[in-house]
């Protein structure tokens, strides 16, 4: 498939060669059927219900917002700002912890630094199951089921192992020179970290940030099995339709069309911080 | 530290004093993030190991008693875990597989000479950050659907009109819904790989007379190799916890079709309410992905650690 990277430059037509031409129509075709769902997301939300279930599909309509304003004004912004409590809580909180921690493990570093991170990876990668029942059985008798900040709280535990990964990478980056400076002036250690570390770093916070608000904006484990209706967050909002039994499919679209959107925008904005947060700062 | 160790006895143990002193305070910041995840990941696994010992009915007072092995030997002879493990398997396997292939494809056509590469790069990573319980309705409702899916009305010309595809394929759909948001992960991480060449080697191997398969399956391919494997690594240790979408689009039916283990674990311990048995499944569950965890984590980053000293 890399065999335009050799036949580049020898058939021009029209100013482009033609191998260019033909990989480009062969990768857009790739790019629609991907983005298609989406895209078919997008349109939907925008139907009248009659219009979204109808058969053969309906192409060409008037967009109208009417869903949108349903939905907006019926019971889901509950459930979006739960959401938002709970991603914006725990990634402070995973900021908060994991800044420390990954000092410790790449500026001053502790003895055994490579066991540290690998237990704190290994937690990540611990199946729900390993603690899903005793932390059940905990949050069910400090009454602290269907509590958005209890489960913010177990957002941190599923975030803080990549974060402190993912800011040590960026740690390691700085020039040692700069701390032995702030050291030799009598610079505290939280003047350290507020006034050298955090500046220097900031698209590392950015990085985990975004990794932070993907996981959890987007759980959905936890979140079925912790809440039912207070703390509920907006996947669980999303449920709703499994059962439904009308024509629901223009709200439906509307509906996951405003679920996703946090992520996604987040996700297109800090596109370069994505392949890094996701591969825990190994790939750059 | 050495020289003043060297010069008094006194002196040496203010240097041991000292140097434990500084020990702790590199330690320090370590503290609280190390606290918080032993506190809220290990000693609930602790008592995970405990409960699955025990015989445990959450709806039934007094049901909780000492069961030695029984949780275990069930998981042996029980039909659902075996199917479980199986889907689990056959899920997260097609999963990883389909999905490296279509993303080294992808990302190999993103790295050559195409029109709009950063748009199509943009929209390419759109199924990876939709909610996935979105995602999944979304193919069930308005694309898989029978009656108003665009899917069904496409194939009504080749004769596959009413195909019920989420019932009557249910694995398929479910690997479907999961390669679609796995392929854009993949496609990322392989693209990184392939942007790491070195343009002139390709070129020289031109020169030489290589063709482009050749230069691509002797040169690119060993060049992203670690990317691949990177990819598979952390896609899989995701896949095999996957839930939304099965929840969402065939709730591990029908029958236990598509049930995997942390579904299975689901329906034990909240609707059947069996802590003993759940517990044991998570003891299992663990098992299994720590032999996998740590035999591929430690690889895998020795590989990119390597290479960034270089």
């Amino acid at each position: 498939m890399s065999a335009n990277a050799f036949r580049a430059n020898t058939q021009p037509v029209g100013g482009f060669p033609t191998s260019k031409v033909l990989w480009s129509v062969v990768g857009w075709l790739v790019v629609f059927v991907f983005f298609f769902p989406v895209l078919w997301m997008w349109l939907e939300a925008f139907k009248t219900e009659p219009q979204a279930a109808s058969s053969p599909p309906t192409i060409l309509f008037v967009p109208t917002l009417a869903e949108f304003q349903e939905i907006l004004s019926g019971d889901f912004p509950p459930f979006f700002i739960n959401s938002a409590i709970a991603s914006i809580g725990s990634t402070l909180l995973v900021l908060v912890l994991g800044l420390p921690a990954a000092y410790a493990l790449a500026i001053r570093p502790v003895k055994r630094t490579q066991d540290v991170l690998f237990f704190f990876i290994s937690t990540r990668f611990l199946p729900f199951a390993a603690s899903l029942v005793p932390l059940y059985l905990l949050a069910r008798d400090l009454h602290l089921l269907d509590n958005i900040f209890a489960l913010a709280l177990i957002y941190t535990t599923i975030n803080l192992p990549l974060g402190v990964w993912l800011l040590r990478s960026f740690l390691l980056e700085i020039p040692h020179d700069l701390f032995e400076a702030a050291r030799v002036d009598g610079a505290s250690f939280a003047t350290e970290i507020l006034r050298i570390v955090v500046p220097l770093i900031a698209p590392g916070i950015a990085a985990t940030s975004l990794i932070c608000l993907i996981f959890s904006w987007n759980e959905f484990f936890y979140a079925v099995n912790f809440t039912s209706s207070t703390a509920a967050t907006t996947p669980i909002f999303l449920v709703g339709f499994i059962s439904g039994r009308d024509l629901f499919y223009a709200k439906l679209a509307a509906a996951a069309t405003l679920a996703s959107l946090p992520v996604l925008m987040a996700g297109w904005i800090a596109q370069k911080q994505l392949i890094r947060g996701l591969t825990m700062g190994a790939v750059k | 530290m050495i020289s003043v160790a060297e010069s008094g006895g006194a002196r040496v143990k203010t240097a041991a004093s000292a140097a434990r002193r500084d020990a702790w305070l590199r330690r320090l910041p370590l503290l609280p993030a190390f606290l918080y995840v032993v506190l809220v990941t290990q000693i609930p696994f602790a008592l995970t190991v405990y409960y699955s010992f025990f015989s445990w009915n959450l709806l039934k007072d007094d049901s909780f008693r000492f069961a030695g092995l029984d949780n275990y030997a069930r998981l042996l002879t029980d039909e659902s875990i075996r199917t479980a493990m199986l889907n689990t398997v056959v899920l997260t396997i097609s999963v990883i597989a389909i999905s490296v292939v279509l993303g080294l494809a992808v990302a190999t056509l993103l790295n050559s000479e195409v029109f709009g590469k950063g748009l199509m790069r943009t929209l390419l990573i759109a199924p990876f950050l939709i909610m996935p319980t979105a995602g999944a309705l979304i193919w069930k409702d308005t694309l898989l659907n029978p009656l108003f899916g665009l899917l069904p009305y496409l194939l009504t010309p080749f004769g596959l009109g009413r195909v019920d595809w989420v019932n009557q394929y249910p694995m398929a759909s479910v690997v479907t819904v999961e390669v679609w948001r796995w392929t854009p992960f993949m496609m990322l991480i392989i693209l990184a790989g392939l942007q790491s060449q070195n343009p002139e080697v390709l070129e020289a191997a031109r020169v030489d007379g290589a063709n482009a398969f050749q230069a691509f399956r002797r040169i690119t391919l060993p060049l992203v190799r670690p990317f691949i494997e990177l990819g598979a690594l952390l896609g899989s240790l995701f896949v095999v916890q996957t839930f939304d979408s099965i929840f969402m689009l065939t709730h591990g039916g029908p029958g236990e079709d598509t049930t995997n283990l942390p579904f299975l674990l689901y329906i034990v311990a909240f609707q059947g309410y069996s802590i003993g048995q759940a517990s044991a499944i998570g003891v299992v569950a663990v098992i299994l992905t720590t032999i996998v965890a740590t035999i591929g984590l430690r690889t895998m980053f020795s590989i990119f650690q390597v290479e960034a000293r270089r």
